[in-house]
This record gives C-alpha cells, structure tokens and sequence, in this order.
C-alpha cells in the first residue's frame, strides 16, 4: 500500500513526526472508508438483483432464451438453491476473483463485453475530461479579474452552457459541423476527427461548472497579500496568474472530483447515445432495453470503484498540494465544509 | 457562549434577513435576467395548469398530409413527423416535466430532512452509519444508479421520479445535517433561550426558518437539475413513454429528421435549457437572499 512510503516523504520534508504521522492514519481510515463504499455498491447491486420481479434466473438470462442446463448452472453459479447469505456470499466471491458474471444476452462473459466497449468509451471520457480542463483554465484565467462586462459575460456564457442538455448540444454540434459545414463526420465514426464533437457536448457543462470555480478561486486568491508580494518583485500580470495564483485556484477545483467523475460517466452515456458512438453508455442502455442484469450491475460497480479509487488518490494527492493541509487537524480537507 | 447584553440585538438583526418573511423581495434589486427568469417560470407553470391558455390544438393529433412542415403562422414551431403540432406538445409537455422535477425535488428533500436530521441528533454511531450510506450512493453516478433502479423498477414516469429522488437525496440530507449541527450552537438560538423564548418559539422561529431556508433554496435549484436529468432519460426512451408529450421523447424522435427538419430538434431543446436556466438563476437569486448578502 502507498500508504506508508507516502509517509516517510512526508517525514524527509522537514515536518514533524507527529503531523506526518497524521496523514498516513488519515489515508488508512480513507482506504477503509473506501472498502466499506465499495461493499455498498456489491450490496446495491445484490439487493436490486433480488428485488426485480419475476424469478432470479429470469433476472440474471435476460430476454435470451437458454437450455434448461444453464438454468441449473446459473442457480448453482449463484447458489440460488441456497439461504439468502450463502447467496450474498458467493456474489461476492465471484466479484472478488473478478468474475463478473455472463451476458446471456450477448452469450459472452461480462468482463469480455465489458472489455470490448471500455476503449470507445475511456477515449470518450478522456477527450471530455482534457476539453473541460483546458476551456477552463483559458476562461478562468482570460476572465479572472476583468472588467465587470467580460466576468458578466462569461458567467452569462457559463450558467447557460450548464443548463443546456447535453443531448441537444450534440445534436446542434452534429447539425451545424457534421452535416451544414462537413467539418467533422457524423454519426458513428470512430477515430480522433470523430471524438471533437462528442468530447465537445461532454466537456461543456463541466468546463463552465469549473470555469466559474476557478475564475471565483483566481480573484480570491489574487487579493491576497502573497500576490502584491509578486508584484512587487517585478513578475508580470501573467506570470502571476499562471505561477502563483492559478495553482491556489486548483484547489477549490479538486474537492469537486466526485461531482465531476459523476457529471463525465452520466454524461458519457448519454453522449454516446447521441453520437450512436459504440461505448459502455450504448452497452448499457441497451442492456437495460433487453434487461441484461449481470451487464448493467457490472457497469454500476464499475464506475463506483472509478469513483472510489480516482477520490482516495485526490484524498491522498490533496495534502501534498497543499502543504497548509498537512496540518493534523485539517488531515481531511472534505469534511471541513460539513 | 455566554449570552451577552446584545443577545436581543443579535437575535433582532439575525432573523430578519434568514426567514423567508423578512427577505422582502425588492424588486429595484432585480437584473432583468432575474425578472426574466421568474417571469417564464410563471408562464410555465401557468401552462402546466392550464395548457389550454397557449393552444388549444390537441397534441396528439397527427395529420399525415402535413408531416414535418416549417413553423408558419397556423403551426408557429412547425410539425413532427406524424404532422402533429410541436408548439401544443411543448406546451403540453411543460406539465410532465415540471412534475418530474418538483415530485422528485419533494420526494428527495423530505427523505433527505429527515435523514439528514436523524444523523444530525441521532448521536455518534447513527451519525458515522448514515454517512457511510449517503457516500455508498454518492459513489455511484447519478445516472448510472437510476439505470440501475430501472433496470428492476422497469421504465415510466413514476419510476424516473423515484430514481431521481433517490440520487438527490443524499445531497439534501448532507446539507440538512450540516444545517442543523450549525444552528444548534448558534449564538442567537442561546440569547433567545437565554432571554426566556419557550422551545417551541425558539424551534419556529429559529431552528426552522434558519434550517429550512438554505434546503428549500436548494431544492428550488435542484427541481431544474431533476428537470434536466429526467429529459436526458426520456431522451434514453426510459422516461415517459410514446405518445406522450414529453420534451425529452420530442428530442429524441426528433433525431431521424434533423438533416431535413431543424424545428422538432430546435424547439424542445430551448424549452429544456430556457426552463433549467430560469429555474438556476431564480434559484441562486434566493440563495443570495436567504444567505443575506447580495452583490453590489
């Protein structure tokens, strides 16, 4: 586990024993909070299993037909025949060993299916997540601190870019560049050309969400003493936001990881509906159509151990960030806002 | 704290700008962005009332010979593609998602009060439990979990709703914990206490109106994100289910036709944005009344 050499960086550092120890406990009962998530998400998904009407098997086969000898199988693969906790049990066990179960519908195993659609996909929440990124840091830092008509511009431009669906974006990008300027292909096209539009609708609403938290964290933080410091020496209007101020802005930015791993994998399904893009979102969708169950429980604890992992590396990034957090009583910065 | 000579000070000062009474919406105050918002939420909520005001076409009504033609003077947004009237849709549709939206804001902040006041009092166990929960839901994505719940509960309106409440809730309840923990040791519920308010009174006209005030402003933002998110499953085909009037379902049908047509794509696309954007901005102008501090 990173848990302990993390730790020991933080001792070289200079701070003492007693502060860096803190980080390192502070981490261990995140990691556990972190298994404690996780196990609800299993449990979510075995209690949605159970409760769907209709008999388990039909449950777990779908709208496809099969032979009564995988029938049995499935009741044995699951332990169906036997008390509710040896049933709970033996979910969690194939989980464990990474067996996500079988798509009867697609009569391959989960995690093959799974595989197949998870590049489309990943390229998809890459290409949003980098256009999010770079339009709001462009924004913040071209708007931060501006005459009143640029800020009132952009934040005009923003709190309709977070309003607008995702969906209908997609479909104005694919009118307008696809088929009136032929810019970019249309509907279902793979490679790079065919990415910009849908990683476009994706991006938008969370690159203004972050345009305005970042622009909001620049002004602030460009009040602050340290700041008239830089001036003072000399550094230039740019290199102050760039150096000293942007990297204080990033910090407000970071706590909402979560929303933002939420915001990008909702918004990737609908996305790829628009676009007709292959992916995990389509997978799903369809899944649920022909009541696919293993393939619609696997993408959902997918995406919670997304979420878990990608915020207990933030969790466990945060500090290093921002030495001021290193403090043991500001060891978790998230829950300082409760 | 102590309560001091200026408890009474304190308390008369504090309420007047919390409670929702004492905020009186001035209208010199307002940008034309405000007013503008509160005036389409009022159109739509008028429409959703009464749909018969704005258009007395019935939505349902296809007409084969006139499939699909431009906004014009008798069809201002033009037809579908089964000629059916996309103006009186929209109107129509304006019921349905202002329910989806406020059932679901209703269900999630109810649920969410209370579980948020449960962790609040319940003590250190209960507390560390339900936060555990509300992070086991939060871990999932929004709308992954709603695909998840429809994938048992099945598609439809009613369910869409659930799902949606059922994704909101954890955010209310944190806020509600968060209130009420920071309202309990407020130094002006100890000078009312102090200065011989009965609970009762201190509850009403304090606990509650300080409490409440911050939840209820954030439902008001939260019925336009359920707005939102409930179009984007319609436009998934796992909301509201044809032939119904819904601005999502438009959208989506819209899609085969928009490399001829631009109107059934256009139209429903603004009601959505117009009426998320109206109800965010009228949402955050309360947020800065009921916080007491407007910008210069």
């Amino acid at each position: 586990m990173t848990v302990i050499p993390a730790a020991g960086t933080r001792n070289r550092s200079g701070l003492r024993a007693a502060s860096a120890r803190v980080p390192a406990a502070a981490l261990l009962r995140r990691a556990g909070a972190a298994v404690v998530v996780l196990w609800g998400a299993v449990t979510i998904t075995f209690a949605a299993l159970h409760l769907i009407p209709g008999g388990i098997v039909d449950a777990i086969i779908g709208q496809s037909r099969v032979s009564p000898e995988i029938r049995a199988q499935i009741v044995k693969d699951y332990a169906l025949d036997k008390p509710l906790y040896v049933q709970y049990a033996e979910y969690f066990g194939h989980l464990l060993r990474g067996d996500l179960g079988h798509s009867y519908n697609q009569g391959v195993p989960v995690a093959t299916a799974i595989g197949q659609q998870a590049g489309s996909t990943f390229a998809l929440l890459l290409g949003g997540i980098g256009f999010a990124l770079v339009a709001a840091v462009v924004v913040a830092v071209a708007t931060a601190n501006r005459p009143r008509w640029i800020r009132g511009t952009a934040a005009t431009a923003e709190i309709v870019s977070v309003a607008v669906p995702s969906f209908w974006l997609g479909i104005l990008l694919l009118t307008v560049f696809s088929f009136q300027l032929h810019w970019f292909p249309a509907i279902g096209a793979g490679g790079l050309s065919g990415l910009v539009l849908p990683a476009i609708a994706l991006g938008l609403a969370p690159a203004a969400m972050l345009s305005q938290v970042l622009r909001q964290g620049l002004e602030r933080v460009l009040d602050e003493p340290f700041i008239t410091t830089a001036r003072a020496r000399g550094v230039r209007s740019a290199g102050v936001l760039l150096r000293h101020a942007l990297r204080h802005a990033v910090m407000p930015v970071i706590t909402l990881t979560g929303w933002l791993i939420g915001a990008f994998v909702s918004g990737a399904v609908v996305i790829e509906s628009v676009f007709s893009r292959q992916g995990l979102g389509q997978m799903t969708v369809a899944a649920i159509a022909q009541r696919d169950f293993p393939l619609v429980s696997a993408i959902v604890l997918i995406s919670a151990l997304v979420y878990v992992v990608v915020n207990f590396v933030v969790d466990a990034v945060y500090p290093l960030l921002d030495p001021r957090l290193r403090r043991p009583e500001a060891a978790a910065p998230r829950e300082r806002s409760e | 704290m102590a309560p001091t000579v200026d408890g009474e000070a304190r308390v008369r000062a504090s309420w007047p700008v919390r409670g929702i009474r004492g905020s009186g919406l001035n209208l010199a105050r307002w940008r034309p962005g405000v007013a503008l918002s509160f005036a389409f939420i009022a159109v739509l909520i008028l429409a959703a009332l009464w749909p018969h005001l704005f258009s007395s076409t019935d939505p349902n009504a296809a007409d084969i010979q006139h499939t699909l033609e431009a906004p014009s003077a008798q069809h201002w947004f033009g037809t579908d593609q089964n000629g059916r009237d996309i103006f009186a849709r929209l109107v129509t549709g304006a019921r349905l998602s202002l329910l989806i939206g406020l059932a679901a804001s209703v269900l999630a902040l109810v649920g969410g009060s209370l579980i948020g006041v449960l962790a609040a009092q319940g003590g250190r166990l209960v507390n560390t439990v339900v936060n555990r929960l509300l992070d086991i839901f939060l871990s999932i994505p929004g709308l992954l979990l709603v695909l998840l719940l429809i994938a048992v509960l099945g598609p439809g309106v009613r369910n869409a709703i659930i799902g949606l409440a059922v994704i909101t809730t954890p955010g209310y309840a944190r806020v509600v914990r968060g209130e009420v923990i920071r309202i309990r040791g407020a130094v002006h519920l100890e000078a009312a206490r102090a200065l011989g308010w009965s609970r009762p009174q201190v509850v009403v006209r304090h606990l509650v109106p300080n409490a409440l005030g911050p939840v209820l402003v954030l439902a008001t933002i939260g019925v336009g994100a359920a707005i939102g998110t409930g179009s984007s499953l319609s436009f998934l085909g796992l909301g509201p289910q044809a032939p119904t009037a819904e601005w999502g379902a438009m959208l989506s049908s819209s899609r085969a036709y928009f490399t001829v047509a631009w109107w059934p794509a256009i139209f429903p696309g603004l009601a959505i944005t117009f009426t998320v954007l109206a109800i965010t901005v009228a949402g955050q102008f309360l947020q800065l009344r009921v916080e007491g501090r407007t910008r210069s």
